[in-house]
């Protein structure tokens, strides 16, 4: 007997909308939190350096789907009562950013500091130094754990099953429930749909990395 | 909003739940270590039937979400084969299957980071590939991984509320049962937050301590390897791209 | 003004010192350079000479001294009637005088060659974007590199690439350069041309240089004055024709014979 495969496909389709969009409105909020705490971290002022190192410790070490139950079901008795998007997007998003902020610091670093000197020497000001030569070289160095970030996050947004968002993994339960004895083939099947998720991802960082690097040789 | 009092009854129980997750910890870690080596010894192989399916299960794996790959083992292959392990073991399977992945290419990464010279050396000097291993590649291959292989007992660790989702009743299942017969969840989740934050920062401190140690002991090693090992979880290893290359000269 | 811009020096170094940590490298230097002066310092490895340079092109801060350059202080700027550690608006303003090559060119590798050459005149001097371009270009003409101005720096030899970090520095047109050992990391046989493009640039120029370097026959032939540096201070200095052939201490005596 063949699985009713076709049966499978609407609410799969709906929970993958579900996974995209979280995915991407987390990964927006991920990339804004490492650059700016990424660039904190490389300031010239202590306190500032301080701030975003906390950050990135602190979200380091709390497990993302603690923090992720916390912000849902926790933050509502301090006050704050998010809907179950937001919460997940904070939640990934804080997550990822304090990871994606080691990325951005230490591709700033790996620069030679040659160029902040020829920078200096023909009179860029800091922040242009930063701009139009530090960061065009930094770019390109992000770009491959940028990319593997971006396959860990789509895996993790996963865990939003938990606050009962309704992504892929959600329906696939609510599916299992009504199709019981295809259990194996339903977790199959997604754990397919995740993986070719993963490599559209790798298929376009590795475009864009081409893109930036053109020329260079 | 805070009920110290109530935070402090329920603390020990808190406390009590991280044995779970410690143990899960240790045996999934233990796990992938080994299978780590498995799948970097079939994937280096000189056979494909060996090498092509070992890498292609590294890709899958490491692709696809720990919680799907629970969801599986837990629900699926009961009815697959017959035989339904207990939470834990499957857990403890699935944590292990899911970083022996990354394991595989820790070792890889530490294996290809011995400069090819040294391969060459040993055999100029007529080493058999036994001798070659043990007394050339891997003293120099080891000691830059063990860092690495630290932090990756961090990131299981930080996984192991993951396993409450079939059902084991680690920290963050214990906290939740704790909520429905209380009603209150600030205290609960908050604190186990709090206790995961503390032990990860005591464990990333002890294991820096640990990477400054054999920092010393193993600088001119570390020098290649710590290219392709400065990477964590998050930022895996790509041998193909590297600054070297899209920066040369 | 002030008495000091009457004065015929671009660079006046005043008991300049610089340490890091416990270690003094340069220990309280004089030196004075003045308007299109060429100025070799030479010198052994470890002498200061290359931490002096780069105090003046404001990489490094001295930790005593001062540093005047066109007849204002460097490192410090007045406020309030005192004089204090100058900011980054100071520096900036100060930099626009002063140029540096270095040793190890530096170039942006994002960049093509043009670009290398034309992003401060744009950025930096605000010029438009074809008036930028038009003058790297003469820079590139004029240092023999104008075949290769859509080429990135990977492509380019070591002396290729030194000449477009010349052509890079002269571009902003500064009053002082400081050549940093700039043949040190070439091959043996790309030395000549880059030699050759930085006496070209000598015979035409009034700008001043300060030439660092351990090309002995290149400091004799370019430099009116050899300044001659060991541990941090200087030994010796003089017209080039006496201190290569009548050195008259000990240490620039038996410096000199390893040249020999």
């Amino acid at each position: 007997m063949n699985a009713p495969w076709m049966e499978f496909v609407p609410l799969l389709w709906e929970g993958l909308k579900v996974t995209a969009e979280v995915a991407f409105l987390a990964a927006i909020a991920a990339l804004a939190l490492s650059g700016a705490s990424g660039l904190c971290r490389v300031s010239k002022y202590r306190t500032v350096q301080w701030a975003a190192k906390t950050y990135t410790e602190l979200f380091r070490g709390i497990p993302l789907l603690v923090l992720l139950i916390w912000v849902y079901f926790a933050l509502p008795f301090a006050g704050l009562e998010l809907p179950k998007l937001a919460a997940a997007v904070l939640a990934i998003g804080l997550n990822y950013g304090a990871f994606g902020s080691e990325i951005v610091r230490s591709s700033i670093e790996a620069v030679p500091a040659g160029q902040r000197e020829a920078g200096i020497a023909l009179n860029f000001t800091p922040a242009q130094r930063m701009l139009y030569l530090i960061l065009p070289q930094a770019l390109p160095r992000m770009l491959p754990p940028f990319g593997n970030l971006l396959i860990e996050l789509v895996k993790a947004t996963s865990l939003i099953y938990f606050i009962t968002l309704s992504d892929l993994t959600y329906q696939a339960m609510i599916l299992r429930n009504n199709f019981l004895p295809w259990t194996p083939h339903i977790f199959g099947l997604l754990l397919i749909l995740y993986f070719l998720l993963s490599v559209v991802i790798t298929v376009v960082v590795k475009w864009l990395e081409r893109r930036l690097t053109e020329g260079r040789v | 909003m805070w009920d110290w009092d109530y935070a402090w009854s329920i603390l020990p129980e808190l406390a009590a739940s991280f044995g779970t997750a410690f143990s899960a910890m240790a045996w999934g870690f233990a796990m992938a270590c080994m299978g780590g080596l498995i799948l970097v010894a079939a994937g280096r192989s000189r056979l494909a039937v060996l090498r092509l399916p070992a890498r292609g299960l590294v890709q899958f794996i490491r692709n696809t979400p720990l919680l799907v790959q629970l969801f599986f083992l837990y629900y699926s292959l009961p009815m697959a084969i017959g035989i339904a392990p207990s939470a834990f073991v499957t857990g403890v399977v699935g944590l292990g299957l899911h970083y022996s992945t990354y394991m595989s290419e820790v070792y890889r990464a530490g294996i290809e980071g011995v400069p090819k010279g040294q391969w060459e050396a040993a055999k100029a000097l007529n080493y058999n590939g036994r001798q070659t291993w043990f007394t050339i590649i891997l003293p120099q291959a080891l000691p830059p991984m063990i860092p690495v292989m630290g932090n990756y007992l961090i990131v299981i660790f930080k996984d192991t509320p993951i396993l409450s989702a079939i059902t084991l009743v680690e920290t963050l299942l214990t906290a939740k049962n704790l909520t429905s017969v209380s009603f209150r969840f600030f205290e609960p989740y908050t604190l186990v937050g709090v206790l995961f934050l503390i032990i990860c920062v005591i464990f990333s401190f002890l294991l820096r301590r640990i990477e400054v140690r054999f920092n010393r002991h193993h600088l001119g090693s570390k020098q290649g390897a710590s290219r392709s090992f400065g990477r964590r979880k998050h930022e895996r290893t790509q041998p193909n791209v590297d600054n070297r290359e899209v920066f040369p000269g | 003004m002030n008495a000091l811009s009457q004065t015929s020096t671009i660079v006046k170094y005043s008991q300049v010192k610089k340490s890091y940590g416990d270690l003094e490298v340069i220990k309280g230097i004089d030196l004075s350079i003045a308007p299109g002066e060429k100025v070799a310092l030479i010198g052994p490895s470890g002498s200061g000479k290359t931490t002096l340079g780069r105090m003046l092109m404001t990489l490094e801060e001295p930790t005593g001294g001062t540093i005047q350059v066109d007849g204002q202080l460097l490192w410090h700027e007045e406020k309030n009637g005192r004089f204090v550690r100058a900011g980054e608006k100071h520096l900036h303003r100060m930099r626009e005088r002063i140029g540096m090559v270095f040793q190890h060119f530096n170039l942006f590798p994002h960049m093509n060659v043009l670009d290398n050459v034309a992003s401060a005149p744009r950025k930096v001097l605000k010029l438009h974007k074809r008036e930028a371009k038009e003058r790297a270009e003469a820079m590139l003409a004029k240092v023999g590199l104008a075949d290769k101005i859509d080429v990135y720096p990977s492509q380019l030899s070591g002396g290729q690439k030194q000449r477009v970090a010349i052509a890079r520095a002269l571009v902003m047109n500064p009053k002082v350069m400081v050549f940093d050992e700039v043949t040190s990391a070439l091959d043996p046989e790309l030395v000549g041309e880059v030699l050759e493009v930085i006496k070209d640039i000598a015979r035409q120029g009034d700008m001043a240089m300060m030439l660092i370097t351990h090309e002995m026959d290149f400091a004799r032939d370019v430099a009116d004055r050899v300044v001659f540096g060991a541990d941090g201070r200087i030994v010796e200095e003089g017209p080039p024709k006496e201190i290569f052939e009548n050195p008259k201490s000990d240490r620039l005596q038996s410096f000199l014979g390893r040249f020999r």
